[in-house]
């Protein structure tokens, strides 16, 4: 058999050798350009932040086809019908308003609409002077073998409270991330079965 | 109405609780005329599957006739119908698939968050049985909602009794499908772990499917007796070496086939059977999985292995080499009743599978308690408990 070619650079060997296993290990991984690009995205990676933003998205299949699903987000006075978290949405041409529920009460937050690819992409930023910054988007793409459509939404932010405010939101039910998909999950009910699955025997009075 | 709630391990009482009403608009409300306790419904009262609430109405085999229905669905006033204990949309991608017990869309999404953590992904909805399948109010009761009742029910013609057809709602199709996981070929040897409901309808299922031979394992002599009724060889392994007699009875190969229709509160006094007994016990969260484990060493190498029974958490001690290293097949699930009610319902109809030799025991509504405290004291007499609510009693009753 060849011997076995390394790249490692010979400083960072001679320092493995010298120094203690923990830091050669990381003068290692340093000077190694062999990890391949990875092709998951970037919300599900081991780190928790980017830069000063948060993520969190959600991809789901829907059985419907993309203009279906399109028109919905296109037209997003009617995403309170099926988002809990949602209390009204307010459009003005490509101004969009969303009034979120928070445990604090209702927020605020005004965007604007800042991609539209018809039956693929919408993405709304907030505007200047918001009360929170934050980008939110909806990709669409045919769904493999029939299945409808992959919906794919995420949302980039910058936390107002830091990361004792993540944990307290986290606490009380209000994480975005189990918030985008449990609405991601009722979007798909409504669509492929006309209604949203509840096991209360009895209508709210 | 009367309804059978859980208040807690071994609390279960007849309480009157609130009509169910239409909700959404693929629902029905049936009045029930027959439902039945089932073996599931044992884990629930031992609380062995965790994610129930004190109050919840249990049950989920039941029948009866439609009183009301919501603008979407497709049943009309005063049709009798059997309702599957599986709740499914009949839209999404897995009930397109057959696979109606894995629907996406009947866990409401609040209820799914447990499962998720605990199996990777919810699974369908379930009638009278755990949060993280629901939490659905069940059929033990006077009156029951059924969500997408346009897909699930299914009518039943007027002539056979309840009793002939209630069993089409979840222990008949998951004795079905324990068979048929089984891929079964002519005369093939299949040995079935347990002979409670759903083991005795595997049992008859197997049989009609063209098995050579089938061998039923149990202690409880009544049980036993039943399964030779149906046509199996029996074990009682209080009184044999089971593995060395399924040796012996299949020449020495074992049987081509093997189902686990005991599930997570396995009996017996083999050391691993205590060790889980006692963790399960104690709240440390080991199912008890000795007859699974028996069934893997049991079975042939290269054979298959069917598990009807109920599992909820994680198993210590599994035997994964005997599973790799004799390349096994598992096949499993809860079922996807759906799936098979009408091919039942037909071969009921033509007689050729009868179900109500199971039945032990008919009680009222009224007395459930006292039914569940015997199903799961006296398990040998008491093979099947069927309760007929008060307002059923009345003439428009079907048996």
């Amino acid at each position: 058999m060849p011997r076995r070619q390394t790249d490692l650079p010979l400083a960072a060997v001679v320092l493995a050798l010298s120094v203690g296993a923990g830091l050669a290990a990381g003068a290692i991984m340093k000077s190694s350009p062999k990890r391949p690009p990875d092709s998951a995205p970037g919300r599900t990676a081991r780190r928790s932040s980017f830069g000063d933003y948060q993520i969190a998205g959600r991809t789901v299949t829907i059985k419907a086809p993309r203009s279906r699903i399109y028109e919905m987000w296109r037209n997003p006075d009617h995403l309170t019908d099926f988002m809990e978290g949602l209390a009204a949405v307010q459009v003005s041409g490509d101004d969009v308003t969303w009034v979120v529920d928070t445990p604090d009460g209702h927020l605020a937050v005004e965007t604007r609409l800042v991609e539209q690819r018809e039956n693929e992409a919408l993405a709304w930023r907030s505007v200047e002077g918001a009360e929170i910054e934050i980008e939110a988007k909806v990709r669409l793409r045919d769904a493999p073998a029939g299945r409808g459509t992959e919906v794919e939404a995420h949302i980039a932010w910058i936390p107002q409270a830091g990361i004792v405010g993540q944990w307290a939101a986290r606490l009380r039910g209000a994480d975005p991330k189990i918030r985008g998909k449990q609405e991601l999950k009722r979007l798909k009910m409504l669509l492929e079965t006309g209604e949203i699955a509840t096991s209360t025997n009895r209508k709210a009075d | 109405m009367r309804a059978l709630t859980w208040h807690g391990k071994h609390d279960v009482r007849v309480d009157t609780v609130p009509d169910p009403q239409i909700v959404n608009p693929r629902d029905a409300i049936i009045e029930i005329t027959a439902t039945a306790i089932c073996g599931s419904d044992l884990h629930l009262y031992d609380s062995v599957i965790p994610g129930l609430a004190p109050g919840d109405i249990l049950g989920h085999e039941f029948m009866g006739r439609v009183v009301e229905t919501g603008p979407k669905s497709t049943l009309k006033k005063g049709d009798r119908v059997v309702v599957p204990f599986t709740i499914s949309c009949g839209a999404c991608f897995f009930c397109t698939q057959g696979q109606f017990s894995a629907c996406d869309n009947s866990n409401p999404v609040e209820k799914q968050e447990a499962s998720e953590l605990l199996y990777g992904h919810p699974m369908s909805g379930l009638f009278g049985y755990s949060h993280m399948t629901g939490g659905y109010p069940g059929g033990q009761a006077e009156y029951v909602r059924v969500p997408f009742s346009d897909v699930g029910p299914i009518v039943i013609p007027e002539g056979p009794s309840d009793e002939d057809v209630l069993f089409l709602s979840d222990i008949l199709p998951t004795g079905w499908m324990a068979a048929e996981n089984c891929d079964i070929q002519p005369g093939d040897s299949v040995a079935v772990w347990g002979c409670g409901p759903v083991g005795l309808f595997a049992i008859q299922s197997a049989l009609l499917m063209g098995a050579g031979q089938v061998i039923a394992i149990d202690h409880y002599p009544h049980r036993l007796e039943l399964a030779r009724g149906l046509g199996a060889k029996v074990i009682d392994f209080k009184q044999t070496h089971v593995l060395e007699a399924l040796m012996e009875m299949t020449g020495g190969i074992g049987p081509d086939a093997v189902i686990d229709a005991v599930g997570m509160e396995s009996h017996g006094f083999a050391p691993d059977a205590l060790m889980d007994a006692l963790k399960q016990r104690v709240g440390i969260g080991a199912d008890n999985v000795h007859a699974l484990r028996m069934a893997l060493m049991a079975v042939r190498k290269g054979g298959r292995v069917s598990i009807p029974g109920v599992y909820g958490g994680l198993a210590d001690k599994f035997p994964i080499g005997a599973l790799m290293e004799k390349g096994l097949q598992i096949r499993t699930g809860q079922t996807h009743v759906q799936k098979y009610t009408r091919e039942l319902l037909q071969r009921i109809l033509e007689g050729e599978i009868d179900t109500t030799f199971l039945i032990s025991h008919r009680l009222s509504l009224e007395d459930a308690p006292t039914g569940y405290k015997n199903f799961h004291g006296k398990q040998d007499e008491w093979t099947k408990v069927v309760l007929t609510p008060g307002a059923a009693s009345r003439p428009a009753g079907g048996n």
